[in-house]
């Protein structure tokens, strides 16, 4: 067993947990953050995507231990006082989900690509979803949203 | 639980961590873990203790050093890609670090952990080899034409950790690459760096381990054009074939992807 310590959210956690504990297990079975999900668990689909430290991640790919004495956001930690930020916004008014099981994962990795590219044309947009994937929207509406979102920020 | 249980250490140190490698029953080391960890969930490795060396700080660093390029070992992938001493100086390896994977895989990769694991189609292999470039560990310099020996398999001993890599400045350079458009893993990517004194090609994603191809280099070196080796053919045998592509096909690719690299230099 390890002690762990980690923000999450804004909030302090601290927990003992298994050393083997992967961090996605940690935020949904140990916190019950399970907007976090678990889909190819091959490190290629990207539903599991949250930021440790500032990036994005894959959190099925990385032991909660590693992220000890750092900081955490799902996507549980966008929307601030009851209001959805802005890329949840832009998923939602453009129609950028069908099903929804990737959504947490694509906004999560929208939110990192807009904090590093302000103004994405829609090849950069494509570029950097390479990690996520979505099997109902053939990806339209998501690239629009993101478009959406970044000329809204 | 996916993985086997494991005793997770945190040295401060590289000290601390070859001591604990030495005292370890079954250790591996991880960096970023991009390759290790999903190696582990499937139970293909089953390390008794993981001992993390993404965090010593002597490790993360980017710096020229007169006509070198010095990049520590745990540098992540996103760092190389972005960083404007590594566009500055060599923008050919930039352009290879931001390939690798995807975002979420580039914030965790590291340079040392992917040289280290020398993967049959991983990228930096050939940029390090393209380039001639100097892995260093605390013991010793080792030529990256005597580093890479197989596939999976480097010249490193047991416990010996890559602290950096030193990659001289060619005059020119560019790395063309096929992914694999589910993994983004190399079918085939060619390094081309030419120097004052020569030029390297080095092959990756083809073979089982990452080679170079001295007919090439040779031709470039006469003249330093697509054309010099569009007649250079590499034979078939020996190379990698999968449901992806035929080795006949990789060996077609091989040609294709360094004259585009050539080309790409010259730009």
């Amino acid at each position: 067993m390890a002690a762990l310590s980690v923000t999450v959210n804004g909030a302090t956690v601290e927990a003992e947990v298994e050393d083997r504990t992967l961090l996605v297990h940690f935020l949904r079975d140990h916190l019950h953050l399970t907007g976090t999900h678990v889909g190819c668990d091959t490190s290629q689909c990207g539903a599991c995507v949250v930021h440790v430290n500032g990036r994005a991640v894959k959190s099925c790919t990385m032991f909660a231990v590693q992220a000890d004495g750092g900081a955490i956001t799902t996507i549980e930690g966008l929307a601030k006082d009851g209001r959805l930020h802005p890329v949840q916004a832009a998923f939602q008014e453009h129609h950028g989900l069908q099903c929804g099981f990737c959504t947490p994962g694509m906004i999560m990795t929208a939110v990192d690509m807009l904090a590093r590219h302000a103004h994405p044309d829609d090849a950069t947009i494509r570029q950097e979803l390479e990690g996520n994937i979505c099997r109902c929207t053939g990806y339209l509406n998501i690239i629009k949203a993101i478009r959406a979102a970044a000329e809204a920020g | 639980m996916y993985t086997a249980p494991f005793r997770y250490l945190r040295p401060k140190t590289l000290a601390e961590a070859e001591t604990l490698f030495r005292e370890s029953s079954d250790a591996r080391y991880i960096a970023g873990g991009q390759t290790l960890i999903p190696t582990m969930k499937q139970r293909l490795a089953a390390p008794a203790q993981l001992i993390d060396i993404a965090r010593i700080p002597s490790l993360d660093f980017i710096r020229r050093e007169g006509t070198m390029l010095v990049i520590g070992a745990s540098t992540r992938h996103a760092d190389v890609a972005a960083s404007p001493i590594v566009r500055g100086a060599i923008a050919a390896l930039a352009l290879l670090a931001g390939e690798i994977g995807d975002p979420a895989v580039r914030h965790k990769g590291t340079l040392g952990g992917s040289v280290a694991n020398n993967d049959p189609a991983a990228d930096y292999p050939a940029g390090v080899l393209g380039l001639g470039a100097t892995v260093k560990t605390m013991r010793r310099a080792i030529a990256a034409d005597a580093f890479f020996t197989g596939m999976f398999e480097t010249a490193l001993e047991p416990g010996e950790i890559v602290t950096e890599i030193v990659f001289p400045l060619p005059l020119r350079s560019a790395y063309a690459k096929f992914p694999n458009p589910a993994s983004r893993y190399a079918m085939v990517g060619v390094f081309v760096a030419r120097f004052g004194n020569g030029v390297r090609v080095a092959v990756t994603g083809a073979a089982p381990c990452v080679f170079r191809v001295p007919e090439m280099e040779a031709a470039l070196a006469k003249d330093f054009s697509p054309d010099a080796i569009a007649h250079i053919a590499i034979a078939a045998d020996g190379l990698n074939s999968d449901l992806f592509g035929s080795a006949e096909y990789r060996a077609h690719l091989v040609t294709v992807m360094a004259k585009r690299a050539v080309a790409a230099a010259l730009l």
